[in-house]
């Protein structure tokens, strides 16, 4: 490899690398492997969590290899914006798939529940086959699918695990002032502070998810109100695991003494990631909990 | 366009070829292997997916079941839609794009190699599941690439290798259109402002946009189809409270965007194209970009006019009939633009621009037919009938298709170093516009004429037409073996040296470099003026 210093005009081109095609065969075993366990092929199982392992693999690698070039000064300010601007366009992406989730919930909820209560010219239908069905919201649909069921309040659990998250925001704001300003120490304080509030969060929702299940009868099975509770919180309990996740790499990061004041971009794009989930927890608690 | 090629000779150690052996492709970082990659990948795909509709073709050539059973003839229409949609067109572009982008803008390679790598070795795989479904119990996924549930929940093994096979694409195109949006907006040469760009950049600007909006969407369809069918979800069942139609609403919300990201490229090659064999600078290249940035947004608002026979509120149809037909205007700019761009210039007619001018013109027969379809009490009569297989099927080969192969006999010089036959090319489109619309053309008449798509029989009265289109597909098929062969040939280096600026019009950085373009371009960024 050439030495650091040609590079400081020069935009970092890598060399070869082997940890794609690792991705590419763990993104295929992953897939087909949980295919055919849906299917009822029993070595399935065994094939997708292979294919996880290679997957978990080639994240550490990949990551390796970066954070390497990164601490040896291969990376200009070119470099640097790339990856801002690649960031910000993931961020983007992400937030168009819980879009189609929160599209699903306002289509119910405003169209496809009260034209099977029979509202308007499309009403017939839902008035020839379910003529008892009542429009109202949360429901399972003409048929209950599920069986009866208590909706999630908003109130109790859900409005304390909003406040752990905006607070999570918060604290993460102070370790990112404070690694603007060169305090390796409080950047470490506040960054764990955002981390354990991530965990007290999941932990919150694996227990409200527990509480679903056996006490109000709630599951993914309970028709419409069901799917999109489970899918959006399940949706978004996967992005904050995966933002923790992203937070404590960057903690011990930094407690191995990477990153400095005007070098820390993979600390700037977990806190986006984190600023993206939390506020995408505010969208949910607004449309899944409180209306 | 000038620039100063003077930076361009002192590099360092970073400044080696390709590595030796097969290794190089698995491992490769450079956008020019990359593109190559694409582009064969696509070729390939674009070969299984045309075997499929000769399948069908086949089928059709007279009535009554003759050759293969409606099931299998239900998964070739569904398999060779989705084969051709992100196995061949999707592919080629991004495969253009990679050989291109960074050496038209004069970047040293694209912004994030390795994730390039990433999103092309996925294809493989993806493509991997999706075809081994056809050797499963129940045979491959049957109802149309559309998907629509409740009827797509019956797919049998095949159901989670379709879905999961479409995340993987998904998450590969995601990954390609963030590396452009990247690429362009970080790594031009110093000078190059944003309307300075060559259009073929701007329209993957674009399209690289429209992508990172909708991919995702389309992931999250299928993700519903996915756990409705396996894990007791409800979003697509009316009896728990939801609603198929919602299906539809979401898959087109992501299948209108799709419809321009196969086209807009194609937009960005004639627009260099033209030009070139015109022998004059675009007409209106600013308004060729609005237009462009039109056709995206209005791409988001119009996804219902693919299901206007659902039953939808006449406020929404409405509404919906209007926006597409608003599409028209930025459309019919680009078309005047080019038809501008010809008027009184000195054309000459090599190959490219044979493929550029029947682009033009049955690309716009493809437009028409789609504001035929845009008007709600007539897309009552035309919807799922043949009329609509005519449509975008012009948009999609003499649209899409003919602008890849257009942009491939323009550059390809540049990356071999060799001329093709000029003879072979122009055999190859002559016979390949013959029979295209001797295949599509009879489709607009049985279609209006009330014959179904998706249906491996049909009454007597459409049988002549229905041979038509059958000979036309044969011979369609046989034509690409000419392309095929003149690749071929290229590739292994045979042929007339071609000249750095390969044509006498040819504009642009790419022609800047010799022929075929070195492993590594603009390690320096050229200035541009």
């Amino acid at each position: 490899m050439a030495h650091a210093s040609d590079y400081k005009n020069v935009y970092y081109v890598p060399h070869g690398s082997y940890w794609p095609m690792v991705g590419s065969v763990g993104l295929f075993l992953l897939a087909g492997g949980f295919a055919m366990a849906l299917n009822g092929h029993g070595v399935g199982s065994w094939v997708s969590i292979a294919g996880a392992a290679t997957l978990l693999v080639m994240v550490f690698g990949w990551f390796r290899d970066v954070i390497n070039e990164s601490v040896a000064g291969l990376y200009n300010a070119q470099v640097e914006r790339t990856y801002r601007w690649a960031m910000g366009w993931f961020i983007f992406s992400e937030g168009m798939f819980f879009g189609a989730f929160f599209g699903a919930l306002f289509y119910a909820r405003t169209f496809a529940i009260s034209w099977l209560g029979g509202e308007g010219e499309k009403g017939l239908t839902g008035n020839l086959l379910w003529p008892d069905f009542a429009a109202t919201w949360p429901t399972a649909g003409p048929l209950e699918l599920g069986g009866e069921f208590i909706a999630m309040g908003a109130w109790g659990l859900p409005a304390i695990n909003t406040a752990i998250l905006l607070t999570s925001s918060w604290t993460l704001t102070i370790a990112h002032h404070a690694i603007k300003e060169d305090n390796r120490q409080k950047v470490i304080n506040w960054l764990a502070a955002t981390v354990a509030l991530g965990v007290i969060f999941l932990f919150i929702q694996g227990y409200e998810y527990v509480h679903a299940y056996q006490d109000l009868n709630l599951t993914l099975e309970s028709g419409i109100y069901g799917s999109t509770f489970f899918m959006l919180t399940g949706f978004h309990g996967l992005h904050v695991t995966l933002g923790a996740i992203i937070l404590a790499v960057i903690l011990i990061r930094l407690i191995k003494g990477h990153m400095s004041a005007d070098n820390h971009f993979a600390f700037e794009a977990g806190a986006w990631y984190w600023h993206f989930v939390d506020v995408v927890w505010v969208g949910v608690f607004i449309f899944v909990y409180i209306l | 366009m000038a620039y100063s090629a003077t930076a361009d000779e002192h590099h360092d150690a970073h400044h080696d070829g390709p590595a030796p052996g097969l290794m190089r492709w698995v491992t490769t970082t450079n956008h020019k292997d990359l593109g190559t990659l694409y582009l064969w990948f696509s070729l390939i795909m674009f070969f299984v997916g045309g075997s499929m509709a000769l399948v069908i073709r086949a089928e059709l050539f007279q009535p009554g079941l003759s050759l293969v059973q409606p099931e299998f003839f239900n998964q070739m229409t569904t398999m060779h839609a989705l084969i051709m949609i992100f196995g061949a067109v999707m592919p080629a572009f991004v495969g253009l794009a990679n050989w291109l982008l960074p050496m038209m803008i004069g970047a040293p390679d694209m912004a994030l190699p390795r994730v390039n790598n990433w999103g092309f070795w996925i294809l493989p795989f993806a493509f991997t599941l999706l075809l081994s479904t056809l050797f499963m119990p129940g045979g491959a996924p049957a109802l149309g690439w559309t998907m629509y549930p409740p009827l797509v929940l019956q797919t049998g093994e095949a159901f989670p290798f379709l879905i999961l096979s479409i995340h993987l694409m998904g998450i590969s195109s995601i990954m390609g259109a963030i590396n452009i949006v990247a690429t362009i907006l970080n790594m031009r040469a110093p000078g190059m402002t944003l309307m300075k760009m060559p259009l073929f950049v701007w329209s993957w600007l674009i399209t690289a946009y429209l992508l990172i909006a909708v991919m995702p969407v389309l992931a999250g369809a299928v993700t519903m189809l996915f756990t409705d069918k396996f894990f007791g979800t409800a979003f697509f069942s009316a009896a728990g409270g939801g609603d198929p139609v919602l299906f539809q609403h979401i898959f087109w919300f992501f299948g209108h965007p799709e419809v321009y990201i196969l086209i807009l490229p194609a937009f960005g090659i004639i627009s260099h194209i033209i030009p070139a064999f015109c022998r004059k600078p675009l007409f209106g290249k600013a308004s060729m970009v609005y237009a462009m940035a039109a056709i995206a947004f209005l791409s988001f608002i119009v996804w219902a006019h693919h299901m206007f026979t659902v039953g939808m509120p006449l406020a929404a149809a409405l509404f919906f009939m209007f926006a597409t037909m608003l599409i028209a205007v930025p459309t019919g700019v680009k078309i005047f633009n080019w038809l501008a761009t010809m008027w009184r210039s000195a054309m000459t007619f090599e190959t490219p621009m044979l493929f550029a001018l029947g682009f033009v013109f049955m690309f716009t027969i493809g437009g028409l037919s789609g504001l035929m379809l845009a008007i709600v009490p007539a897309d009552f009569q035309y919807h799922d009938s043949y009329f609509v297989v005519a449509h975008f099927h012009y948009v999609l080969v003499p649209g899409s298709v003919f602008a890849i192969m257009a942009g491939v006999y323009y550059w390809l010089p540049k990356w071999t170093g060799v001329m093709y036959s000029e003879v072979l090319g122009k055999l190859h489109f002559w016979l390949t516009t013959i029979f295209v619309n001797l295949t599509f053309f009879p489709m607009h008449f049985i279609g209006l004429a009330g014959m179904p798509r998706r249906i491996p029989d049909y009454a007597l009265q459409f049988t002549t037409f229905n041979q038509m289109a059958t000979v036309g597909a044969i011979g369609f098929g046989l034509s690409q073996l000419i392309f095929l062969y003149i690749v071929i040939r290229s590739v292994s280096r045979a042929g007339e040296k071609a000249s750095d600026r390969v044509w006498e019009g040819s504009e642009g950085l790419e022609f800047e470099v010799p022929s075929p373009a070195p492993y590594h371009t603009f390690t320096t960024p050229p200035a541009v003026r």
